[in-house]
């Protein structure tokens, strides 16, 4: 495993060995189900569970009483879109959210498309920022709902929720927010940026998978969903279904562990982000940054390297693992539409590369990051047809290129 | 993910470079669209009909690099006609390509076709 080198924490992270250990006695010794309520083994259950609830609160700076648990930040998205609608469909049927959010927002949205629902895409900036100025003019005496991410997970660009709820909050419209890259990385207080709704996720933040929750608000306003799942009532009746005990107090440890390392954990990250950045752009031309050279998450440097095409890059990576924007990592051939919607040119969004850093990256892994992406760039250039135009000073885009495919 | 033949390819790439493209004996084929990720530029040397050497460059995955690496490898030694029947398939198999990169032996053959279609007509105006 040590010849691996794992720059892909925006994927998922490495469950962190403390908040293993803290799960591992609810698998064996501590296995009640919480919601019994006559035995020793559901009330060891439920102290813990309650004790997690109060770890994830403290994170978002909510009571304990707003989380509910969800299988994981797909499922919390879920809840908050699909069930905000349906609890506020007689308010109102706009919707509002953005063109880079997440497909756990985007298709949830959409499926309420298809229910009679209307919805705004908002654009974004090359950066990948929206203008608060468009979002407040797309609102209208129909709209119940914004959904815009904390953190955007292919390009680390930091929205400005605070600004957003601000907006959402004058005209008496719901504020979700998808966290799922945000929590535990960078501060979030639901009352200051005046959130109703927040997704997080656990297997982002070195917690297990198959664990998230959401914040729902319970004053001013108080905010219902209409559950997606039902079956016994849990959790005020928005999610049905047994506690995920070992998953919550893992959930419950990772949290903890973020928000007491996280001031220094963000300058380390933002160093060895930095360091990567330079050492890649020193040893290498046509390198360009997606995202907002500012305003983005310590772990996440998104790149493109012009001419070299970004799935044959990441095989000559070989054993550091990265993702990148290329079509042809998806099935579907089409470039990110994230970076698509920066008004990045397919050409160059076939050339990104995502490295996302987390806590257990090192200095030297960062080294020899610097080093073989560049040695695996300049032999793809030297194979490249379009790299010899380009020192030949011919426009790329200005060709016409006959094929399509 | 890869076969071990477009590893091979990939790591060790067969008749990567350029011959001058204004030579009479040389025909270029440059297909595909950098929007679409993939381009590939294969150029023949020609001498009384038959192949005597390739080259290529690719922008492209590594599916894309071994099926331009694996074309320049059987047109060498060919007729132009022999090397005008290769098809898209033959590629497709020998590199055990996935469906999803299908599209890039099929580049591959566009490619050989380009460039003997670019030699002929050079042929034709000298």
């Amino acid at each position: 495993m040590s010849d691996y080198i794992y720059l892909d924490n925006a994927a998922t992270t490495p469950v962190d060995p403390r908040v293993f250990e803290a799960m591992t006695p609810f698998f064996i010794q501590h296995y009640g189900n919480a919601a019994s309520r006559n035995h020793w083994f559901g009330w060891k259950a439920d102290e813990a569970v309650t004790n997690a609830r109060e770890q994830i609160a403290s994170l978002v700076g909510c009571s304990a009483k707003e989380i509910i648990f969800t299988s994981g930040a797909t499922e919390s998205n879920n809840l908050a879109i699909l069930g905000a609608a349906q609890m506020y469909r007689e308010k109102g049927n706009h919707i509002i959210t953005c063109l880079t959010e997440h497909k756990a927002v985007l298709d949830p949205v959409h499926h309420l498309e298809t229910q009679g629902f209307k919805t705004t895409f908002l654009k974004v900036d090359k950066n990948g920022m929206i203008d608060l100025t468009e979002l407040e003019a797309a609102i209208t005496d129909q709209t119940i709902l914004i959904s815009l991410m904390a953190v955007n997970n292919e390009i680390g660009v930091l929205h400005p929720i605070d600004e957003i709820g601000r907006i959402a909050r004058k005209h008496g419209v719901l504020f979700h927010t998808d966290a799922t890259q945000a929590a535990g990385k960078i501060p979030i207080d639901v009352d200051k940026a005046q959130i109703d709704l927040l997704s997080l996720s656990g297997h982002k933040i070195y917690g297990p998978k198959g664990i998230g929750a959401l914040y729902v608000r319970r004053r001013n306003p108080r905010v219902r969903l209409s559950p997606i799942v039902f079956g016994g009532g849990h959790e005020r009746g928005m999610r049905s279904g047994t506690l995920n005990v070992p998953g919550i107090i893992g959930l419950g440890a990772a949290c903890y562990y973020c928000m007491q390392e996280m001031s220094q954990e963000s300058q380390r990250l933002i160093s060895l982000r930095e360091k990567l950045e330079a050492g890649l752009k020193e040893n290498l031309d046509y390198v360009f940054l997606n995202g907002h050279p500012q305003k983005r998450l310590p772990g996440i440097l998104n790149l493109s390297f012009s001419y070299v095409e970004g799935e044959s890059l990441m095989m000559g990576m070989e054993n550091i693992a990265v993702s990148s924007g290329s079509a042809c990592t998806s099935a579907s051939l089409e470039p990110s539409y994230v970076l698509r919607a920066l008004g990045i040119g397919p050409e160059l969004a076939h050339c990104s590369i995502r490295f996302s850093l987390g806590r257990f990256t090192t200095d030297e892994e960062i080294e020899k990051t610097i080093e073989k992406t560049t040695s695996v760039v300049q032999r793809l250039r030297e194979m490249s047809p379009l790299y010899d135009m380009a020192k030949e000073g011919i426009d790329i885009s200005k060709i016409q290129w006959a094929e399509t495919h | 993910m890869y076969s071990d033949k477009v590893i091979d390819h990939y790591t060790a790439p067969r008749n990567v470079g350029s011959f001058e493209k204004e030579d009479k004996d040389v025909g270029t084929g440059v297909v595909g669209a950098p929007e679409c990720g993939d381009v590939m530029k294969l150029q023949l040397k020609v001498e009384n009909d038959r192949i005597i050497d390739a080259k290529f460059k690719t922008f492209g995955c590594g599916s894309a690099i071994a099926s331009s690496s694996l074309a320049t490898e059987w047109v060498k030694g060919k007729t132009i006609e022999e090397a005008a029947e290769i098809t898209n398939s033959e590629i497709a198999e020998e590199l055990n390509l996935p469906p999803v990169k299908i599209h890039c032996s099929v580049l591959a053959e566009d490619a050989i076709k380009a460039a003997i279609k670019d030699y002929k007509q050079r042929k034709q105006n000298t």
